[in-house]
């Protein structure tokens, strides 16, 4: 289901909880699937003696991934033209993130009608650990 | 990188998409995907940096015979100095590459049989001062994906940073 771009409101917000308490198993699944096999964020001697963090850390790739998923959820799947993030902080084990995207705007394009949304992902102590944008095709 | 051979594999997709834990059916059902509007079985928004399983030369996957940065006996298979060593850093053992900024433009959305090539051109270098982990080097790559049919796919933009030591917590 896509969006109706004449529906949205500026400043309009939809939030989906993306993971709760993130396991390891997860990141280490995340590895697997994407070929980022970076021992930082699966192997904690290395993490912890070599690189000098307290334990193994989420792909910043991992974070994006899951606030994928709440885009796709919200705009529909194949209508995103554009998605961009910057890592703000780290991801640790046993967090919950929050995904949300708020809604900027329409603009018109040989394309059709598309909507700008600003995307920040959150921790469970309101720390932003994700910042970006995203982009999609609406009705 | 380089990838001369990115097949898009219904399989990989439900793996990718398991584990950014998308339970979107798109992803694992081609009944399903096949009545909806795009299709087919599709990639998740950032499946393009799967590509890396592709890369016959990417530098974070083990590769049999040739030393390895993480653990086994000891914290690390490479030991300081070593030559051989493929760490990731490029001026210290403890300087991991992180990555700081990724861009996706969406031109067409890769379907599962997609067979892809990614070709990365060098973007710009810059070094900033950071309060939580000293002088941080930016590298910035551009990625295109293009299709069997040449068609471009998506263009992805990377920014990895080194860090003068690990991020204050």
């Amino acid at each position: 289901m896509a969006l109706q771009g004449k529906e949205l409101t500026i400043g309009q917000v939809h939030s989906a909880q993306v993971v709760q308490d993130l396991k390891r198993t997860q990141i280490v699944q995340y590895a697997g699937a994407s070929g980022d096999y970076n021992p930082i964020h699966t192997d904690e001697p290395y993490a912890r003696d070599i690189a000098g963090y307290p334990t193994v850390f989420a792909h910043g790739m991992l974070t994006m991934g899951m606030t994928g998923a709440m885009l796709t959820d919200y705009v529909g799947d194949g209508r995103l033209t554009k998605f961009g993030v910057r890592f703000t902080s780290q991801v640790w084990p046993g967090d919950d993130l929050k995904a949300s995207a708020i809604f900027e705007g329409l603009e018109e394009s040989v394309d059709g009608t598309l909507a700008n949304f600003a995307v920040e992902t959150v921790n469970q102590d309101g720390a932003v650990v994700l910042k970006g944008y995203a982009q999609a095709r609406v009705d | 990188m380089a990838v001369d051979n990115f097949p898009v594999e219904a399989g990989h997709i439900l793996m990718f998409a398991r584990a950014v834990g998308d339970d979107n059916p798109v992803y694992r059902d081609a009944e399903y995907a096949s009545g909806t509007e795009v299709g087919a079985v599709v990639a998740p928004p950032t499946f393009m940096q799967a590509s890396a399983q592709f890369d016959p030369d990417y530098f974070l996957r083990p590769k049999p015979g040739k030393p390895w940065f993480g653990s086994g006996r000891e914290s690390t298979g490479i030991k300081a100095g070593d030559p051989a060593g493929s760490t990731p850093s490029e001026g210290g053992d403890n300087k991991a590459v992180l990555h700081a900024e990724q861009h996706f433009e969406y031109h067409r959305h890769p379907r599962a049989g997609d067979v892809l090539t990614a070709t990365t051109l060098p973007g710009k270098r810059w070094v900033k001062e950071g309060k939580r982990s000293g002088k941080l080097t930016f590298t910035e790559s551009i990625t295109q994906y293009h299709n069997q049919d040449g068609e471009l796919m998506v263009t992805a933009k990377g920014v990895g940073v080194v860090t003068e030591r690990p991020v204050d917590q």
